[in-house]
C-alpha cells in the first residue's frame, strides 16, 4: 500500500488515512502514550532547558566542523580495524554494501533497525541480488512481514494494533493466532534467534559516531542491535554523515536526552559502543567491520539556510506531539521520514519539486519546537520551505492569485473593505463554490463590519 | 490611559461583536481606546504561506497606521504574536523599518495580557454563570508565552465553574490556510478538540483567538453539540 504513496500526493494519502478508524485509534493511542511518557521522564530532570541548550550547541559545533570531524572519525575507525567507505548518494551506498556482501559470499544478512537503510532502499536492492535480509527489530520485523515501510522513525509499526499483528503472524508464520504481545514477542524471538546464528552478516545503523575514537554508539531495547553487530563474522554499519559527535565525553548529554525524548525511558535497555573489530583475546565482536558514511544531499543542506535540520538526533518526539502526524500516521508523508522533522528533511533530501505539497503538513502550532531536545527551529524551517516553494514557482496558482490580491488589499484599506463587502454580497455563491469543507466551515460575514461600528 | 485597538481582519468581518466587547472592557477600566483608521490585516495569511513580499507589504501598512507610542491592544494571540515576533524578522534588511517594527513589537499586547499585566483586571469581579472550559491557542501560548493570564481572568468570573478540558493546549486544527488546503486533516483534528470540549462537560468554551474559536464552533456544530463558543472578552464584558 505504502509504495504507491508519494509526498506529492500528501493530501490524498492523508484523506485516506483520516478515514481509517483503526489506524487513527492506533496512532492516537501510541502518540499519546509516548508523549505522556516523555513528559514524565523529563519531569525528573531539573536542568532540562540548560541540557537542551547544551545539546543544541554541541550539535551546532558538529555542523560547523563536519568535514573535519568526518575525516577524524574515519581515520580513528580505520585505526581500530574498520574499513570506512564514503557514499555520495543512495545508489552508491546500495552498491557498496551489495558488493561488500557478495564479495564475501553472504547469503543471509540479519539487520538491526536503521532509518538510513530505509532512506537508501537497501533491503529491496539486496533482495533483488538474491540475498535474504531479515529485520530483527520487532517492529521492523512486523512491517517486513507485511511488506510495508516504517510509519515512525522509532516505532516502525506504530500504526498497527496487536490484533493485526496476531493475524499477520498466524498467516505468515503459521502459528496459532494470539493477540497477546508477550506470546507474539516470543514467537518473533524464536524465529530471530535462528537467523542471528545463521546470518553471514549483520547490518546496522548507529545513533552516533564518535570522532575521537572512531566508535559507533547504538541505543536499543531489544538486544537485537547487539546480536546483529557482534554475532555474525561481518558487520556492515551505515550512518549518515551528521551523526558524528566530537568526543566520547559528549555522549552523556545525549544519553540523557535521546531515550527520554524517544520513549520516555531514562536509558535504553542496551547501549553499545563498538570500536573497530574483534581484537585478539576478545570473545565477541565482528571480525570484519565496514562503515558506510552517507552524504545523499546532506553537504548541500549543510551549506544552506535549513542546516539546523542536521542537528536532528532522530528521537521522534516531534511526531508524537504533532496534531497532523497523530491524525494521519507516517505513511501519508510518502517517504522515509514522517512528522515535522520528516516533512522538512524529505523536502530537503528529495527536492522541492518531488515534495512541495508536504510543506503544508503543519498547522504551525509549534508543539514540535517545544519538545525538540536539540532545539531545531522546526516552524521557522517550515516557513523557509514555504517561502522557497513560492520562489521556485511551485505554489498553487490559485493561492498565488489570492495572495496577490491579499497583498494589494492589505496595503489599501479601501480595497480591503471592498473585498469584505463583496464576500458578504456574494456569500451564498462563495459558500456554494467554496465547498462544504472549506467555505462551509466559515460563518457568514457581518453586514456591519467592526470598522464601521466604531466610526 | 490611551491605547490603540487593532481589531484584526477576522474580527472585523466575521466577529465584530468581539471588537465591541473589547472596547466595552477597555472603557470600563477607564482606558481611552482609539481605533486607528485604515487598519487591515497583520499579514499572517501571506507570511504563513510563504509569501514574504505580500506579508511585508501588509506589515509596512500596519507600521504606517499604528504610529505613536501608545500601547496597541488586540483580541488575538496569533496576530499579536505575528506583530511581536515576525515583524522585526521581516525588516532585517531595512534599518528604518526595523526600528518601527521593533517599536510596534514592544507596544503590542494581546487583550488578556493587557487586562492582567497592565489593568490588573483579574483583581476585579466579573459576573459569570454556568460551566466554562478553555482552549489554550497555539500562538498565544507557544509564540507569545501567554499562559496564565486567561486563566486568571476566568477565575475572576464569579459564579462560573471552570472545568479544564483534556489536552487544552493541543492545536484545534485551524492553522490559517491549513484549514483550506488540508480540510480533511483540519476537520479531523477539530473533531478531536470538539470531543475534548464535550468531555469536559462545560456549557461554554472560550479562548483568545476568534479564528480558532470559529474552527471549534464549526466542529461542535458538526457534532450537533449545544456548547456555546465565546471569546473571553465577550464573557468578561457580559459580566461587567
Amino acid at each position: 500500500m505504502s509504495e504507491h504513496q508519494t509526498s506529492l500526493n500528501f493530501r490524498e494519502n492523508a484523506a485516506r488515512a483520516v478515514g481509517d478508524d483503526s489506524l487513527r485509534a492506533a496512532m492516537r493511542n501510541a502518540a499519546d502514550t509516548f508523549g505522556t511518557r516523555r513528559a514524565a521522564a523529563f519531569a525528573a530532570i531539573p536542568d532540562l532547558e540548560a541540557l537542551r541548550d547544551q545539546a543544541s550547541d554541541l550539535r551546532l559545533q558538529v555542523l560547523d566542523n563536519l568535514p573535519a570531524l568526518v575525516e577524524e572519525f574515519s581515520a580513528n575507525a580505520t585505526r581500530a580495524g574498520a574499513t570506512v567507505h564514503r557514499a555520495v548518494d543512495a545508489a552508491a551506498a546500495r552498491e557498496m554494501i551489495l558488493s561488500i556482501l557478495t564479495e564475501r559470499g553472504v547469503r543471509m544478512a540479519a539487520k538491526g533497525k536503521s532509518m538510513i537503510s530505509e532512506e537508501i532502499g537497501l533491503n529491496a536492492h539486496l533482495q533483488a541480488a538474491g540475498i535474504e535480509v531479515v529485520e530483527t527489530d520487532l517492529g521492523e520485523y512486523i512491517i517486513q512481514l507485511e511488506g510495508e515501510t516504517p510509519s515512525h522513525i522509532i516505532v516502525p509499526a506504530i500504526h498497527k494494533n496487536r490484533q493485526q499483528v496476531g493475524k499477520l503472524f498466524a498467516q505468515r508464520l503459521h502459528v496459532p493466532y494470539s493477540d497477546d504481545p508477550q506470546v507474539l514477542t516470543k514467537i518473533a524471538r524464536r524465529v530471530m534467534r535462528e537467523k542471528f546464528l545463521a546470518a553471514d552478516a549483520g547490518i546496522s545503523g548507529a545513533n552516533f559516531a564518535i570522532a575521537e575514537s572512531g566508535s559507533l554508539a547504538l541505543f536499543s531495547n531489544e538486544g537485537n542491535g547487539r546480536m546483529v553487530t557482534s554475532v555474525p563474522p561481518l558487520h556492515v554499519a551505515i550512518i549518515s554523515m551528521e551523526k558524528i559527535l566530537p568526543r566520547l565525553s559528549d555522549l552523556p548529554t545525549f544519553i540523557r536526552l535521546l531515550p527520554r525524548s524517544a520513549t520516555g525511558q531514562a536509558i535504553t535497555s542496551y547501549l553499545s559502543l563498538i570500536t573497530g573489530t574483534r581484537k585478539p583475546g576478545e570473545a565477541t565482536g565482528a571480525r570484519e567491520l565496514h562503515i558506510v558514511i552517507l552524504d545523499n544531499g546532506r553537504s548541500e543542506i549543510l551549506a544552506g539556510e535549513c542546516r539546523e535540520m542536521l542537528k536532528c538526533i532522530r528521537c521522534g518526539a516531534c511526531m508524537n506531539v504533532c496534531p497532523v502526524y497523530r491524525t494521519v500516521g507516517g505513511h501519508a508523508y510518502g517517504w522515509t521520514y514522517p512528522g515535522p522533522m520528516g516533512m522538512v528533511l524529505t523536502t530537503l533530501l528529495t527536492g522541492m519539486k518531488n515534495s512541495y505539497p508536504l510543506v503544508d503538513a503543519s498547522t504551525l502550532c509549534g508543539a514540535c519546537v517545544e519538545v525538540c531536545p536539540v532545539r531545531i527551529p522546526l516552524v521557522p524551517l517550515i516557513l523557509k520551505l514555504r517561502e522557497r516553494r513560492v520562489r521556485e514557482g511551485l505554489s498553487d496558482p490559485k493561492e498565488r492569485l489570492g495572495m496577490r490580491f491579499f497583498g494589494a488589499a492589505a496595503r489599501n484599506p479601501d480595497l480591503f473593505y471592498w473585498g469584505e463587502w463583496v464576500s458578504r454580497l456574494f456569500w451564498p455563491l462563495i459558500r456554494k463554490l467554496g465547498g462544504k469543507d472549506v467555505a462551509g466551515r466559515l460563518p457568514e460575514p457581518s453586514g456591519r463590519p467592526f470598522h464601521r461600528r466604531v466610526s | 490611559m490611551r491605547v490603540q485597538l487593532f481589531g484584526t481582519c477576522v474580527v472585523d468581518s466575521l466577529y465584530p461583536e468581539v471588537g465591541e466587547a473589547t472596547l466595552r472592557l477597555l472603557e470600563h477600566f477607564g482606558v481611552d481606546a482609539v481605533y486607528p483608521r485604515g487598519q487591515t490585516c497583520c499579514g499572517q495569511p501571506a507570511f504563513n504561506a510563504g509569501y514574504r513580499a505580500e506579508a511585508r507589504g501588509a506589515a509596512e501598512h500596519f507600521l504606517s497606521v499604528f504610529t505613536g507610542s501608545d500601547p496597541i491592544v488586540t483580541p488575538s494571540g496569533s496576530c499579536a504574536a505575528m506583530v511581536k515576533h515576525h515583524y522585526p524578522e521581516l525588516f532585517q534588511d531595512s534599518p528604518r523599518l526595523l526600528e518601527k517594527a521593533n517599536g510596534v513589537a514592544a507596544r503590542i499586547f494581546e487583550i488578556s495580557q493587557f487586562l492582567v499585566q497592565v489593568l490588573r483586571a483579574h483583581e476585579s469581579c466579573f459576573q459569570g454563570s454556568g460551566t466554562l472550559t478553555y482552549h489554550a491557542s497555539c500562538h498565544l501560548t507557544r509564540t507569545l508565552g501567554v499562559r496564565e493570564e486567561p486563566l486568571l481572568l476566568i477565575a475572576s468570573l464569579r459564579g462560573t465553574q471552570f472545568v479544564p478540558m483534556p489536552d487544552a493546549g493541543r492545536c484545534c486544527g485551524f492553522g490559517g490556510t491549513f484549514m483550506a488546503k488540508l480540510p480533511e486533516i483540519s476537520c479531523a483534528i477539530a473533531d478531536e478538540k470538539a470531543q475534548s470540549i464535550i468531555a469536559s462537560g462545560a456549557g461554554t468554551v472560550t479562548g483568545c483567538d476568534s479564528a480558532c474559536l470559529m474552527n471549534i464552533a464549526d466542529a461542535l456544530k458538526r457534532r450537533g453539540s449545544a456548547v456555546r463558543v465565546a471569546h473571553l472578552v465577550q464573557l468578561l464584558a457580559e459580566g461587567l
